[in-house]
């Protein structure tokens, strides 16, 4: 075990993975000697040079775009965009090519690759670097969508999407790049599709993802002072989704909180919520409720960005309302 | 110029199996029997055979939505291609792409594309691994006028200059985005001129003379596999037919037309031959009496394909999921 950051988490999966096969190879914006805009990539040109770390222009379509053309044509490449917010700009590489390429071409094709995206709010970046934009790509067919919570989550789950021989989505909260955690470097991969109960309890069940799956944990202490259980399950990826999990917990809880940093309207919180009606309704004693951002862009002023943003108090306000 | 005969022969038989089957996609798609959309490439044939015969199988293309030609001249199978055009399970796509999606990985076609300008960055990607894993493969990359407008022409030609990458931008230049004449989309006559921005050479050609889009191609496919970078050549060229099958053609005037049609790629190739006892008569009769065999027969096996199960619509989306089918 090592402690490291979930930063260092993506950085050594990623090196890992470009030691044991040649074919793996990095491409972004500043990626390079400047190690990417939020250090993730970090010293990696040192170690593997410029040609499997390289910088490009400032050309998300053509970043997305190239690493399709190179994942068709037999290798794995990694592209970052430097925020969630620019994959507008690779949106048509991403969802007209990526995602459909096999399809249209009848299975004769793979696209093993991964497109990393800082996500999520809080870093006083207002409304064009904050965005939590899961539901685009969760709707999309032929894209599979990770958001890890933890640095050892992080670890485990960039090694299965680099593995992967789809177009996985990997996104990564600005806020936890520089959380610590103690982080097993020999674990198998951990599993596209396998969700994580972050904290065992009876009384509700918490669905959160990422930073959300933080703030669910310390509703949940603070719940618990007061004799409510809660349990916390973060399904990890978004798609494929563990729906085994979720359903087991609403089996025993009986009561569903939705905790995600998304603006709720079209969330990727409410396809979660519609799942659990279609196929657990019976189970349920009250209404499934989310706990998202209020529907605006992002503000800036840390005032009204907090204020938009859900925290814990949100997260244990609606638990009680449930109650 | 280094044309033997047989390569000569061998352009012609690729334009005219490309003119046939575009010519028999036509009455399908008139007939019904088609569904969809159909662009066909009647009248730029010189274009993708110039170029393609300058490949290696193993070579890369990416293509557009009138990507027939493409294909074919890549070594597209014409019974697959018309499997696909009726959606048959025997298809290139198993009937799932259509006419705008047809790819083979195996001939290195990474696919007919419905995204006007989208293959830009592909073929980039594809130049780039083919330098990454170090082999000599080149990409082309075949485009329109049009697509020079989308942000993805300058990004692409932009990145493989400054990588060196072995990809040449083909831009089929037909006077028109669906509509729009050239002069109304764009402030220049020549596409060509734009490759002054990216540092890579700019050709200009004669798109219905075979033979100049061969060598000029050939240049540019031999300075890619010596990793001397890409290369932009804007052939000049029309289209015969509409924008899409049923295009009742308004924006262009019959006098243009008919000035095209006299420059008709295929009687012009016709007449080099001939000229220069590269065939005789009965043996060009004979090649369009065997492409006409050839078309028949792939017809007959498209027609006689079944239909994909409506299960394999859940299929082939990932590698190892298959999504749920209606209960």
């Amino acid at each position: 075990m090592k402690t490291i950051t979930y930063s260092e988490a993506i950085r050594e999966g990623m090196r890992k993975r470009m030691r044991e096969n040649p074919n793996v190879f990095i491409l972004g914006e500043d990626v390079g000697e400047f190690g990417g805009c939020f250090g993730v990539t970090g010293d990696l040109v040192k170690e593997f040079g410029e040609k499997r770390v390289r910088d490009t222009p400032i050309s998300e379509g053509a970043i997305v775009g190239c690493a399709v053309g190179a994942a068709s044509t037999g290798l794995r490449p990694i592209a970052e965009l430097m925020f969630i917010d620019f994959v507008t700009v690779g949106m048509d590489q991403l969802v007209n090519q990526a995602a459909k390429m096999r399809y249209m071409f009848g299975g004769k094709i793979s696209l093993p690759m991964v497109v990393r995206m800082p996500t999520g709010a809080g870093s006083r970046a207002a409304a064009q670097h904050s965005q939590s934009l899961e539901a685009w790509l969760t709707h999309v067919p032929g894209l599979k969508v990770v958001y890890p919570s933890t640095p050892q989550d992080a670890y485990g789950l960039i090694l299965s999407a680099i593995d992967d021989d789809n177009p996985v989505v990997f996104l990564e909260h600005k806020l936890l790049y520089a959380m610590s955690g103690e982080v097993d470097l020999d674990i198998e991969p951990i599993p596209l599709g396998l969700a994580d109960v972050k904290r065992e309890g009876e009384d509700v069940t918490i669905i959160a993802t990422a930073k959300m799956v933080h703030e669910a944990l310390a509703a949940a202490e603070e719940l618990a002072k007061e004799g409510i259980e809660a349990e916390v399950v973060d399904p990890r990826s978004l798609f494929p989704l563990d729906k085994e999990t979720i359903f087991k917990s609403v089996e025993k809880t009986n009561r569903v909180v939705i905790a995600t940093e998304e603006t709720k309207r079209g969330s990727y919180a409410g396809e979660l919520a519609a799942i659990i009606a279609e196929e657990c309704f019976d189970y349920l004693d009250a209404p499934i409720t989310r706990v998202c951002c209020l529907d605006t862009p992002i503000p800036f002023s840390p005032v009204l960005e907090d204020y938009v943003v859900p925290d814990s108090k949100d997260i244990i306000d609606a638990v009680k309302k449930l109650l | 110029m280094d044309l033997s005969n047989e390569k000569l022969i061998q352009m012609y038989r690729t334009m005219k199996r490309i003119r046939e089957f575009e010519t028999k996609a036509a009455e399908l798609f008139a007939e019904g029997r088609i569904p969809g959309f159909v662009h066909l490439y009647i009248g730029e044939e010189a274009v993708a055979t110039g170029v393609c015969a300058n490949l290696k199988d193993s070579d890369y293309i990416t293509s557009t939505h009138r990507g027939h030609g493409h294909i074919i001249a890549k070594g597209g199978d014409l019974k697959y291609m018309f499997a696909e055009l009726f959606g048959r399970e025997t298809g290139y796509c198993k009937g799932k792409g259509g006419s705008m999606h047809i790819a083979d990985a195996d001939r290195g076609i990474l696919g007919a594309n419905g995204i006007v300008g989208a293959g830009h960055n592909i073929a980039v990607g594809a130049g780039l691994s083919a330098k990454y894993r170090d082999t000599d493969q080149v990409c082309v990359c075949f485009f329109g006028d049009g697509s020079t407008n989308q942000g993805t022409f300058h990004e692409a030609l932009n990145m493989a200059s400054i990588w060196k990458l072995p990809v040449i931008f083909v831009c089929e230049n037909n006077l028109y985005g669906i509509s729009m004449h050239q002069s109304r989309h764009q402030a220049i006559q020549d596409v060509a001129d734009r490759a002054v921005a990216y540092n890579m050479p700019g050709v200009v050609v004669d798109g219905n003379d075979v033979l100049a889009v061969y060598e000029a191609a050939k240049e540019a496919v031999d300075r890619a596999r010596n990793g001397q970078g890409p290369t932009l050549i804007e052939c000049k060229t029309y289209r015969h037919r509409g924008h899409f099958e049923g295009d009742p053609t308004v924006y262009r005037d019959e006098e243009e037309v008919k000035e095209w049609l006299q420059k008709d790629p295929i009687p012009r190739l016709v007449e080099f031959m001939l000229d220069n006892n590269v065939v005789t008569e009965e043996e060009i009769k004979k090649i369009d009496e065997e492409i006409a065999a050839e078309i028949k027969e792939a017809i007959k096996f498209a027609e006689e394909s079944p239909f994909p199960p409506v299960e394999a619509a859940v299929e082939d989306i990932y590698t190892d999921i298959v999504e749920e089918v209606r209960s």
